[in-house]
């Protein structure tokens, strides 16, 4: 029950050959059997779950279900539930529970999907192997002695041992995508703008963007189809016409243009993952597409842009969380300053406030015009670059990181390493397009994802190029054995 | 030595907007601690701010109020700093690129003289909430009711160079805002708040001397006082041969002075930046011609309008241009008075008496302009006479009718009859023969004065209904014999 993909158990909810509290019910065992052993859950809400099984059920038997109804997901846990504590992997957010919802997760409900609980992350999204975690690391089901990816790490691990149909995640500077090619799984960073962030934690807001993690890019189209789409309460979503996501998903790529940049192949990229990439490329040759070599000749800037433009919003949209009003407060402060800097200390964790820090330096007097103005500026030629590109080909493809899932705590001490593994990710955030990870083989028996980037509000061709090969590969449908050191 | 005065302000007009600048959450004075707002106005993680497009329009209508550049791009901007009643962490203002920039306003001084004062912008942003230190057991309460209630911050140039020429400004804002209806100007309240900026230099000199600013002050006499104050206090310094530091100081009414509040070493690096939440602000031309067009008339406007139109003089029509109630009811009085010169009067005098010492504003005014006009048309037709009519504004100020039921009730219809005056006449020059002998024997010059003596009794004997217009030429005619 637990491999099939949304399109087929939509179908046999409605055909009543299951129902959506059995579903529900085999989700929430698996999550019991392996969740204390991968940490991927933070929350997970048994209760709640199974009661709005019965109801989606009731819906079903109705007729008034909606497009989702009876599907089990589960969502990271920054986007606010109302009700239901929603901490961002934070202790500062130990005790917080919203009395709102966020745009994504009410949109899904509207839907009709299930919500199992909320996944574990790097605190705040920040990070790149979900050890930052308040609530403990993740760890990746393919082989547990290593990283899951991150932020969005719960997320990944919950899709690809099986605890969740689907999840959400949020992709700051790689955060769906790097996740999701460790974990063997698909995810999609949709165009900045086209999903709300409203009731979503801010990490970086100019770069922030929500999308779908599932077993395929057809489940990530259902999902797609429930969250995208303008939201008048977030200024930044954009007021473009949302499409069936589903609809294109099986057109032939005959005359695909397909870019590849040789910035993407360079130094520091794993002989193994750049094999499996090559591989892949040969295989939409087969399907029909040509192969165009480009360049992208900023993308080496956007490690230190990115690493400016993020902790400077981050430093600022992180200032709320100060005790006064809600979050974590220190025990008995002396007075207001002791209050801040006390509840603070002990609510982020180090690598929060080494971010909170980098952010507020460069956006201080006499370093704004060297950092943050020419982060900026940088940031508008990588964007260019992306325009320029897309001008010649239809879709860009490379890796999604450098390697293959590495070990827990290999790279915990070495920051720059750490944010090295972002390269081929962040200067997607920086330009606002989409990008999808999308499993491609294997490397060291680790999964690699392919990534394929695409022009503004191209979602429905990423999905529909995404779709096409895993209808002639089965990458996508192998799942870890979870017998190994589990 | 001799120190000229150098004087730049910053307005801050709370903008009377039915929600927030950045919320829907109503903006409203004096309602329960925190029951104003929204998961915006709370600063909640996940909330977005949405930007009240009536604020812009209204930032827009100062901005051509003021003959100023409008913004076509105008960003939003977070200033960054921790207090508890910021709910965010940051103010959502506006830096490099605000909605109002550069522009000028002609003030009216006391003199009658105009002095051009530069604008230096003007721009959008929320207020924060505040901090209640009582009734919490030494600890505070934090009330977000004002948070993100909207502030059009008006800078000027540092122009200004006395306590008066500031005051004249700011009573120019004051009426501009209030007459584009963008403010409700209400100092009291904190409507309009006002912090002065001081630096003084010896005549002559090109240079700024080093300056102070004085926050928060109020009221135009405060700004008044608090400028005299604190040019004493730093004259007294530099003429001992001392230094200005440049601080922020707060201005006591109570003691009238100025304390520092904190120096230029301690204040904050706000690390001001874009606003990623916001996009920037981009304007049609379509859309502030619009508003261009639509914009009601200004003080300076109906002053030149009442001169050249009521041919009122130009003191006259600065006082009754001063304020859009104040216009808009001399305006009334005189439709239906029919008489520019006597409405002026009126409105000037009895009526403003009558506020004042009762405290009233003129929307507030017990009598409407159009019963005061019909009073004054009862002088006009020689109804009653001007004294007469005092004593029935009194009446209708306490609510016993109208100008004519008041006449009516009591009887005060002037007499107008010249066969009754000629009578009367008669028997007061024969009950004063003396006082006829000397007028007689007057010279002309001194006639007209003695005529007092027989006018006072007349008055006397018609109850003040006799109409002077009539007594006069018969009074002289008899008098000569």
């Amino acid at each position: 029950m637990l491999e099939q993909n949304i399109s087929s158990l939509v179908q046999k909810l409605r055909n009543k050959e299951i129902t959506s509290v059995e579903l529900t019910q085999s989700y929430l065992d698996k999550i019991k059997e392996l969740n204390p052993s991968l940490n991927s859950y933070i929350t997970v809400r048994s209760e709640s779950a199974l009661a709005a099984a019965q109801k989606a059920d009731e819906a079903i038997q109705a007729g008034t279900a909606g497009p989702l109804a009876g599907i089990p997901i589960a969502h990271k846990d920054l986007f606010c539930t109302n009700g239901i504590k929603t901490t961002c992997a934070s202790k500062m957010l130990n005790n917080f529970i919203p009395p709102y919802e966020s745009t994504v997760t009410a949109r899904l409900e509207q839907a009709g999907a299930i919500m199992l609980g909320k996944t574990n992350m790097d605190e705040f999204a920040m990070g790149s192997s979900n050890e930052n975690s308040h609530y403990g690391l993740v760890k990746n089901p393919w082989n547990t002695d290593l990283v899951p990816g991150g932020s969005s790490g719960g997320s990944a691990v919950a899709v690809a041992a099986g605890m969740a149909v689907a999840t959400t995640g949020t992709d700051t500077g790689g955060s769906i995508r790097q996740p999701a090619s460790f974990c063997g799984i698909t995810g999609l960073k949709p165009t900045y703008g086209r999903v709300s962030r409203f009731g979503m934690i801010a990490y970086a807001s100019s770069l922030d963007q929500a999308g779908p993690m599932a077993r395929s890019a057809e489940d990530c189209a259902h999902l797609m189809n429930a969250i995208a789409g303008f939201d008048p309460q977030d200024s930044t979503s954009a007021e473009v016409d949302t499409q069936d996501y589903l609809a294109d998903l099986n057109k032939p790529l005959t005359g695909l243009k397909i870019g590849l940049p040789k910035e993407y192949f360079g130094e520091g990229l794993e002989q193994g993952v750049a094999d499996a990439i090559r591989e892949a490329v040969k295989e939409f040759e087969k399907l029909g597409a040509s192969v165009i070599d480009i360049s992208l000749p900023n993308l080496k800037l956007s490690i230190p842009a990115y690493y400016v433009i993020a902790p400077s919003e981050a430093s600022s949209n992180l200032s709320r969380f100060d005790g006064v009003r809600y979050g974590h407060r220190c025990d008995e402060p002396k007075d207001l300053l002791d209050m801040y800097m006390r509840s603070r200390a002990e609510g982020f964790s180090k690598e929060v406030q080494k971010r909170i820090m980098v952010g507020t330096y460069a956006l201080s007097e006499g370093y704004y015009d060297a950092y943050y103005l020419k982060a900026q500026r940088i940031r508008r030629l990588i964007k260019q670059d992306f325009v320029n590109a897309l001008n010649e080909v239809d879709v860009i493809m490379g890796p999604v990181a450098p390697s293959t899932a590495f070990a827990i705590g290999s790279k915990t001490d070495d920051p720059v390493a750490m944010y090295l593994e972002d390269i081929y990710t962040l200067s997607v955030n920086l330009a606002g397009i989409p990008a999808m990870s999308v499993p491609a083989g294997f490397s060291n028996k680790m999964p690699v994802g392919l990534q394929i980037m695409g022009n503004y509000f191209a979602e429905s061709k990423l999905l529909n190029i995404a779709h096409q090969f895993q209808q002639a590969t089965d990458w996508h449908l192998q799942t870890p054995s979870m017998e190994k050191g589990a | 030595m001799n120190w000229e005065i150098v004087i730049g302000l910053e307005i801050h007009a709370q903008l009377s907007t039915q929600s927030k600048l950045f919320s829907g959450a109503p903006v409203s004075f004096g309602a329960e601690a925190n029951t104003q707002t929204t998961l915006v106005d709370l600063g909640m993680p996940g909330a977005l701010p949405v930007f009240n497009k009536e604020a812009l329009r209204m930032a827009v209508m100062f901005g051509h109020a003021v003959n100023a550049d409008i913004g076509m791009t105008s960003v939003f901007a977070r200033k960054n700093y921790f207090y508890p009643d910021l709910p965010k962490g940051y103010q959502t203002s506006q830096m490099d690129d605000p909605i109002v920039g550069i522009g000028h306003l002609d003030v009216t001084l006391e003199d009658g003289t105009t002095k051009r004062v530069g604008i230096t912008r003007a721009h959008l942003e929320e207020d924060a909430g505040k901090s209640l230190h009582e009734d919490f057991h030494g600890m505070s309460g934090i009330d977000l009711n004002r948070s993100s209630t909207p502030l059009l911050e008006i800078v000027s140039e540092p122009d200004i160079r006395s306590a008066k020429e500031a005051v004249a400004y700011v009573k120019m804002i004051h009426s501009i805002v209030t007459y584009l209806g963008i403010c409700d100007g209400n100092m009291a309240e904190g409507s309009m708040r006002c912090d002065v900026n001081i630096s003084l230099r010896p005549k002559g000199q090109e240079e700024f001397g080093t300056r102070t600013e004085i926050k928060n002050v109020n009221s135009f006499r405060f700004i008044e006082k608090a400028i005299h104050t604190e040019v004493e206090r730093q004259a007294d310094i530099l003429e001992d041969g001392g230094k200005i530091t440049q601080e922020t100081r707060l201005y006591d009414p109570d003691k009238d002075e100025t304390r520092s509040m904190r120096s230029k070493e301690d204040a904050n690096d706000y690390r001001y930046f874009p606003c990623p939440d916001l996009l920037p602000v981009v304007l049609t031309q379509e859309y502030v011609d619009e508003i261009k067009a639509s914009l009601p008339e200004l003080p300076t406007q109906k002053a030149a309008r009442f001169i050249s139109e009521y041919k009122l003089s130009e003191y006259d029509a600065g006082v009754l241009s001063s304020s859009r109630p104040m216009a808009d009811y001399f305006e009334k009085v005189n439709k239906s008075a029919g008489d520019t010169k006597l409405s002026a009067n009126w409105v000037m005098g009895e009526l403003s008496k009558l506020l004042n010492q009762n405290q009233l504003d003129i929307n507030d005014s017990p009598v409407d302009a159009n019963n005061l006009g019909l009073l004054l048309a009862r002088i006009k037709d020689n109804t009653i006479n001007g004294k007469t009519a005092k004593d029935i504004l009194a009446d209708m100020w306490n609510g016993e009718g109208s100008a004519d039921e008041i006449i009516e009730k009591k009887g005060l219809k002037q007499v107008t009859d010249t066969g009754a005056i000629e009578a009367m006449i008669q028997e007061i020059i024969v009950a004063n023969p003396a006082q006829v002998e000397q007028f007689r024997a007057a010279e002309a010059d001194k006639q007209k004065k003695m005529m007092g003596f027989f006018m006072g009794q007349i008055m006397k004997a018609s109850q003040g209904k006799a109409n002077p217009g009539i007594v006069t030429p018969i009074l002289m005619k008899l008098l000569k014999g």
